[in-house]
C-alpha cells in the first residue's frame, strides 16, 4: 500500500467500525469489542508500514471539504513527517494494548459495545489530529476527540458525578477551544493559510508582531484546556470517573497530550512570537509545580496519577516555550511518558479491579505479595516517572531541563527542579501505602492477581518504561532524543546533579514518613484542597449561571419585553380600534375572516 | 405547469383538498413527500456552473395597469432558493409525520394539518417567488396560519395571549418591511416588482445614500423581528414553547429564515451603502443575539423555553455571516440556514414528543432516562451536538465558514467586525453550557423514583426524525453536497450587486 492508501485506512478503519457498532453491531457486545480490538491492532499493523518511511516527508491527497472557490478552501489532508509518524506509533501501539486490557477489565460491563465503539472513535479523532497538515483539520479532529472523551468519562452516566466529569471536561474544553479558534482566525489574517507549511514560510514577513505574539497565545489557549494546563486544569482530575483503561489510554498518555503535540506541530510559530514562547514557558512551569503540590495529599490512587500526568505535562508544555530544541526534548518526554504513565494507570486499573473497585490508597496495603506481577510492573513504571537513572524518563525529563537550562530561562527551570524533588516523594508514598505493609481492608486481602489479557499490557508497557528512551526500541524516529541522550552522558552536569538529589531526598523523605503508617502522619489542608480552585471556578459559575443569567432572564421578561413590546401594541391598538367592527375576540372567527380575504384576492387577481 | 409551480401549489391544492374533506393526514403526508421528492429532483437537474441566473424559471403575468408595476406570479430559483426549498421541504415532511403525536388536535385534523400544509406552501413560494410583490405575499399566506395554529391548538393557558404577541410583533415587522420595500422600490423609479431587474437598476444607478440609508434601517428591523433580532426577540421564547409541535418546527426551522433571506435577497443588494453605514449597529444587535440571549437561554428551567431562546441565539451567527458582507460569510449564512433549520425542527419534534408522553418539560423532574430509554437519548444526543456545532454535522461547517468570513480582509489589524466575532466565538461556550447542561438533567445522572418512563421512540416517529439527522451528517461531513449550490449563487449575487 502507497503512504496515501495507508493513512486514509488508519483515519477510517476506526470510524467505520464505531459507526457499524452504533448502527448495529451493538447487540453482540462480544463481537463489537473484539471488532474494535481486531481494527486497533490493524491499525499498529498499518503505523509500523507508515512509521517505515522514517523523517521523510510525503505528499498526500487533499480531500475539499469547504470549497468556497477563491475565497476559502478548507482541506482534509495528511502531513506525513517524522513528527507524526512517531505520534501515530505511540498512540496506535498504546491505543491497542488498551484495547486488549479493556477485553479483560469490561468483561461484564453492560454497556462494553458502547465502550469500545467510543474507544474506536477516539482512535479515529486522535489520527486525524496527528495526521492533519492544516490547522482546520485539526480543530474538527480537536473536538471530536473531546466528544469521545466526554463519551467515556460519562460512560456510566448513571452515577451523578461521572456524568457531571463529563460535561465539566467537555466545557473547559470548548474555553480552550475558543480561544484555538480564535488563534486559528488571526494566523489566518496574519499568513493568509492554514496550512502549516504555507504558515511557516508566510510567518517571518509578518509585520505586526503585537497580533502574531497574541495570535500564538490564542492557539496555545487550545493546548491549555486539551492538555490540561493552569488554569483549565480542573477537568482532568475529575475525568478518572471514567474507566480505567480509558484514562490510561486518554487522559494520560496521548489526547492530553495533544496540546503538546500541536505546539510542536508549529513550533515555527511558537519561534517567531518571543513574548508567547516565554508565556508558554512559564504556564507549563507553573502547571508542574501546582500540580505536584495537589498530588502529595491525595489519597485516590487514580487522582494521583492524573495530578502527576498535569504535572508531567507541564514539563512537556514547558519545554515547547523555552526555545531553541525545547520543542523536541518536550515530544521527547511526551513519547517515554505515553508508555510509563499508560502502564501506571493500567497497573492502577489492575489494583482496582483486584480489590473490587477500591481507589483509596489507604484501603490497600501489602498488594505486593497478592499483585507480584501487577506490583513489578508498576515499580518500574514509577522508576521511570520519578526520573531513576536510565529509565525512558530520566533521559527526557533531563533533556528538558537541560534545554531550560541552556536557553536560561531561569525562573521556569528552578520551579522545574522544585518539582524533581516533589515527584519522587509522593510517588514513593503511594507505592508505599498501596502494595507494603499489611492489607486494611477485607478487598485488598483477598485481592487476585489479574489475568494474563491484563497482565500481558503491563509486561509489555514496562519493557517500554524502560527502554523506550534507547535506540534500538524506538529506532530512528527519535533522532533528537537519542542526540540527548549522547550530550548528556558527555556533560553530565548540574541539571542531573540536581535531579538525583531530588530523587534521593524525596524517595528517602517518603520512606521515612509513610513507612508502616495506617493514615497519613502530614495534613497540608490547601494542597489536599488543590488550593481550592474548583471551588472557585463553581462560586464563578454560580455568579454566572445564577446571578447574571437569571437576572438578564428577569431583564427580559419584565423589561426588554414591555418596553419593545409597547411600541408594536400601540400601534396594534390604533389599528384596532379601525378595525373593532371585526373584534369579536375569537380566534375562529379570525380564521374565518383570513379565508375570505384569500378567497377576496384570488378573485381580484384572476378574474 | 411549471416545476416550481408544481412546487408551490401542491401544498395549497393539498390543503384545498383538505378543506373539501379529502382525508387529511393522508392527503398532507402524500402532499409532502411529493414535495420533497420534486425539490429533490430540482437539486439533481440543477446548473451548478453558470453563476447567478435563476433557473427553473416560470412567468404569468397577472396584472398590468397604465403607470403601475406589472405584477407576474413568476417563480425561479438560484443556489440559495433551491437549499432553502430543500430545507423547507424537509422539514415539512418531518413536522407532518410528527403531527398526530399531538394530543391536542382535539377532533379538527382537518384545519390542522391544512394550516401546516399552508405554511409548508407559503414558505416554499416566498423562496422561490421572483416578483416582490409575490415574495412578500407568499411569507404572510404562511404567516397567518402560524398565528392561527398556536391560538387554537398551542400548550397552556396562555396560548391565545401568545398567538396575539406573535401576530402583533411579527405584523409590525412586516410593516416596517413593507415600507421599506415601497421605498426602495419607489426609488427605483417604480417600474418593476422583479427582483433581479431591481438589483440591476441599484447597481445600474444606485440609490441616494441617505435614502439607502434609510431603506436598509427599515428593511434590516423588518426582516429583523421576522428573525427575532434582538431586542425584538421577546415573541420567540414563548410563541415556540406554546405552538403545537410541527408549527414550531416549521416556524423556527423555515419560516423565520425568510427573514434572512430577504435581507441577503433584497436588503444587501439593494441598499449596500446602507448596509455600510450600519454595520456597527448590526453587529452590536447580533451581540445581543449571542451573547445576551445566550445567557438568557442557560436560566432556562424548561426544555421548551430553552430551545426556544437557543434558536433566537442562533440567529445571531446568521446575521454575522451576512454582516462579513462577503462570498465567504453570506455562503456561511445561508448554509447556517439549512443547518439551523433542520437541528431546531430536530430537537423540538423530539421535545413536543417527550411533553406529549411525560406531561412536563420541566428540568427538575427529569434525570438518567437515558436507561430506560436508550432510542430517545442517542437521538436527543445526536441533536445536541448537532446543536452546539461540533464537527461532523452542518452546523459546524456553517458556523466555520461564518467566522472565517467575518474575519476575512486584507488588513492585518483588528477591525470592529473581527472584535465582534471573537464575542461571537464566546457564544459557541454559551451554547455548549446550555445544551449539555439539559442533556445532563435528561438523560443521566440517577433516575428521580418520581419519574415514570414510558415506551421508547417508535419507528414510526423516529424516521421523520432521523430524516432530518441524515441530512445535517450527510452535509456536515460533506458540505460541498450543498456549496456546489450555494457558491455560485452567491458568487452571482456579489458580481450582480457589486460596482
Amino acid at each position: 500500500m502507497d503512504v496515501n492508501t495507508l493513512a486514509w485506512s488508519v483515519l477510517l478503519l476506526p470510524l467505520l467500525v464505531a459507526a457499524a457498532i452504533l448502527l448495529g453491531l451493538k447487540r453482540w457486545s462480544g463481537l463489537s469489542s473484539l471488532l474494535s480490538t481486531g481494527s486497533a491492532l490493524l491499525c499498529l499493523i498499518f503505523c509500523f508500514l507508515l512509521a517505515a518511511g522514517g523523517e521523510t516527508a510525503v505528499e498526500t491527497k487533499t480531500y475539499p471539504w469547504i470549497d468556497l472557490g477563491q475565497a476559502l478552501e478548507l482541506g482534509i489532508g495528511f502531513q506525513i513527517d517524522g513528527l507524526s509518524r512517531g505520534m501515530m506509533l505511540i498512540v496506535s501501539s498504546i491505543g491497542f494494548l488498551v484495547h486488549l486490557f479493556s477485553l479483560g477489565y469490561m468483561k461484564d460491563d453492560a454497556g462494553k459495545s458502547r465502550y469500545f465503539a467510543g474507544l474506536s472513535l477516539f482512535l479515529f479523532s486522535m489520527t486525524g489530529i496527528v495526521l492533519a497538515d492544516n490547522f482546520a483539520m485539526m480543530f474538527i479532529f480537536w473536538e471530536l476527540v473531546g466528544v469521545s472523551s466526554y463519551l467515556l468519562i460519562g460512560h456510566w452516566y448513571e452515577k451523578a458525578s461521572a456524568a457531571d466529569a463529563a460535561k465539566k471536561a467537555f466545557l473547559v474544553n470548548r474555553i480552550g477551544d475558543f480561544g484555538f479558534m480564535a488563534g486559528i482566525l488571526l494566523v489566518w489574517i496574519l499568513t493568509g493559510s492554514i496550512y502549516f507549511d504555507e504558515i511557516a514560510k508566510a510567518v517571518g514577513s509578518v509585520a505586526n508582531a503585537q497580533l502574531l505574539n497574541l495570535a500564538v497565545l490564542c492557539v496555545f489557549c487550545g493546548a491549555v484546556g486539551k492538555s490540561a494546563q493552569v488554569p483549565l486544569h480542573v477537568w482532568l482530575p475529575d475525568a478518572m470517573e471514567g474507566p480505567t483503561p480509558v484514562s490510561a489510554l486518554i487522559h494520560a498518555a496521548t489526547m492530553v497530550a495533544a496540546g503538546v503535540f500541536m505546539l510542536a506541530r508549529v513550533a515555527f510559530l511558537v519561534d517567531a512570537a518571543d513574548f508567547a514562547a516565554e508565556v508558554i514557558a512559564w504556564v507549563g512551569a507553573i502547571t508542574a509545580l501546582l500540580a505536584a503540590l495537589m498530588a502529595l495529599q491525595q489519597n485516590d490512587i487514580k487522582r494521583i496519577l492524573a495530578y502527576s500526568t498535569l504535572s508531567q505535562l507541564g514539563y512537556m508544555v514547558m519545554a515547547q516555550g523555552v526555545g531553541q530544541g525545547g520543542s523536541d526534548a518536550g515530544m521527547f518526554h511526551l513519547y517515554t511518558h505515553a508508555f510509563f504513565k499508560a502502564l501506571l494507570f493500567l497497573g492502577s486499573g489492575a489494583v482496582i479491579y483486584a480489590c473490587h473497585h477500591e481507589q483509596d490508597i489507604w484501603k490497600m496495603g501489602g498488594l505486593r505479595k497478592k499483585l507480584p506481577i501487577t506490583f513489578w510492573t508498576f515499580a518500574l513504571g514509577t522508576a521511570a516517572l520519578i526520573a531513576v537513572p536510565f529509565t525512558s524518563g530520566f533521559w527526557s525529563k533531563e533533556a528538558i531541563l537541560e534545554t531550560a537550562l541552556h536557553e536560561k530561562m531561569t525562573g521556569p527551570y528552578v520551579l522545574a527542579i522544585i518539582v524533581a524533588f516533589l515527584t519522587p516523594f509522593y510517588m514513593t508514598r503511594l507505592v508505599i501505602v498501596a502494595f507494603f505493609g499489611k492489607a486494611r481492608t477485607k478487598d485488598a486481602d483477598h485481592a487476585h492477581e489479574v489475568g494474563p489479557v491484563m497482565w500481558i499490557p503491563l509486561a509489555l508497557l514496562a519493557f517500554m518504561a524502560v527502554f523506550s528512551a534507547y535506540s534500538f526500541v524506538s529506532g530512528p524516529l527519535l533522532a533528537r532524543g537519542h542526540a540527548d541522550i549522547h550530550h548528556l552522558v558527555e556533560h553530565f552536569g548540574l541539571t542531573a546533579i540536581l535531579s538525583l538529589i531530588g530523587l534521593v531526598i524525596g524517595v528517602g523523605a517518603a520512606i521515612y514518613f509513610y513507612k508502616g503508617k495506617d493514615k497519613d502522619p502530614i495534613s497540608i489542608p490547601l494542597f489536599r484542597d488543590k488550593f481550592k480552585i474548583d471551588e472557585f471556578y463553581l462560586g464563578l459559575v454560580h455568579v454566572f449561571q445564577d446571578a447574571v443569567a437569571k437576572g438578564l432572564d428577569f431583564a427580559d421578561r419584565y423589561l426588554i419585553d414591555p418596553l419593545v413590546a409597547r411600541f408594536p401594541a400601540a400601534t396594534a391598538l390604533a389599528a384596532g380600534s379601525v378595525f373593532r367592527v371585526f373584534n369579536t375576540g375569537n380566534v375562529q372567527s379570525y380564521a374565518f375572516l383570513f379565508g375570505v380575504a384569500v378567497v377576496a384576492v384570488i378573485f381580484y387577481l384572476l378574474f | 405547469m411549471s416545476t416550481l409551480e408544481l412546487l408551490v401549489f401542491l401544498p395549497l391544492l393539498a390543503a384545498l383538498a383538505v378543506g373539501l374533506g379529502a382525508p387529511a393526514r393522508f392527503t398532507a403526508l402524500g402532499a409532502s413527500v411529493l414535495v420533497l421528492l420534486v425539490a429533490v429532483y430540482c437539486a439533481i437537474n440543477f446548473n451548478t456552473v453558470v453563476e447567478g441566473a435563476t433557473q427553473f424559471a416560470s412567468s404569468r403575468t397577472l396584472l398590468e395597469m397604465p403607470g403601475f408595476p406589472k405584477l407576474s406570479l413568476a417563480f425561479g430559483i438560484d443556489g440559495i432558493s433551491l437549499v432553502l426549498v430543500l430545507l423547507s421541504a424537509l422539514v415539512l415532511v418531518a413536522a407532518v409525520f410528527v403531527a398526530p403525536q399531538e394530543s391536542a388536535i382535539k377532533g379538527s385534523a382537518k384545519l390542522y394539518y391544512l394550516s401546516l400544509l399552508l405554511i409548508g406552501g407559503g414558505a416554499i413560494g416566498a423562496f422561490t417567488a421572483t416578483d416582490l410583490f409575490f415574495l412578500y405575499a407568499f411569507h404572510e399566506l404562511a404567516l397567518i396560519p402560524t398565528f392561527l395554529m398556536i391560538g387554537i391548538f398551542g400548550h397552556g393557558e396562555g396560548r391565545v395571549r401568545t398567538a396575539w404577541t406573535i401576530t402583533i410583533f411579527l405584523g409590525v415587522g412586516s410593516l416596517i418591511l413593507l415600507v421599506g420595500l415601497i421605498l426602495a422600490v419607489g426609488a427605483l423609479g417604480g417600474t418593476t416588482f422583479d427582483v433581479a431587474s431591481l438589483i440591476a437598476l441599484a447597481k445600474a444607478a444606485p440609490i441616494a445614500e441617505g435614502t439607502q440609508s434609510w431603506i436598509f434601517l427599515l428593511l434590516f428591523i423588518g426582516f429583523g423581528i421576522l428573525v427575532s433580532l434582538f431586542p425584538f426577540h421577546s415573541w420567540a421564547a414563548p410563541a415556540y414553547a406554546e405552538a403545537p409541535t410541527p408549527v414550531a418546527m416549521l416556524h423556527a426551522g423555515v419560516l423565520k429564515k425568510f427573514g434572512l433571506y430577504g435581507l441577503i435577497r433584497l436588503a444587501m443588494p439593494l441598499a449596500p451603502a446602507g448596509a455600510e453605514k450600519w454595520l456597527n449597529l448590526v453587529l452590536i444587535l447580533l451581540l445581543g443575539n449571542i451573547l445576551y440571549i445566550g445567557l438568557v437561554t442557560i436560566a432556562q428551567k424548561k426544555l421548551d423555553r430553552m430551545l426556544g431562546y437557543s434558536s433566537v441565539m442562533h440567529m445571531g451567527y446568521a446575521f454575522l455571516g451576512i454582516a462579513a458582507g462577503n462570498v465567504i460569510g453570506v455562503s456561511g449564512a445561508v448554509l447556517l440556514m439549512f443547518a439551523h433549520g433542520l437541528s431546531i425542527a430536530l430537537l423540538f419534534g423530539l421535545a413536543g414528543w417527550m411533553r406529549d408522553q411525560f406531561g412536563s418539560l420541566d428540568f427538575d423532574k427529569f434525570g438518567g432516562i437515558a436507561k430506560s430509554m436508550p432510542k430517545l437519548g442517542l437521538l436527543f444526543g445526536f441533536a445536541t451536538f448537532a446543536s452546539i456545532g461540533l464537527p461532523g454535522f452542518a452546523n459546524f461547517a456553517a458556523e466555520v465558514e461564518i467566522f472565517f468570513g467575518a474575519f476575512a480582509g486584507e488588513d492585518t489589524t483588528m477591525t470592529w467586525i473581527r472584535w465582534a466575532t471573537i464575542g461571537a466565538l464566546w457564544g459557541v461556550v454559551i451554547s455548549a453550557v446550555y445544551m449539555l447542561r439539559a442533556f445532563r438533567n435528561l438523560f443521566m445522572g440517577p433516575k428521580p423514583e418520581a419519574l415514570n418512563t414510558p415506551a421508547d421512540l417508535s419507528w414510526g416517529t423516529r424516521l421523520p426524525l432521523l430524516l432530518l439527522l441524515v441530512a445535517l451528517l450527510a452535509v456536515g461531513f460533506s458540505p460541498e453536497l450543498l456549496n456546489q449550490f450555494i457558491r455560485p449563487a452567491v458568487n452571482g449575487l456579489f458580481t450582480a450587486m457589486a460596482g
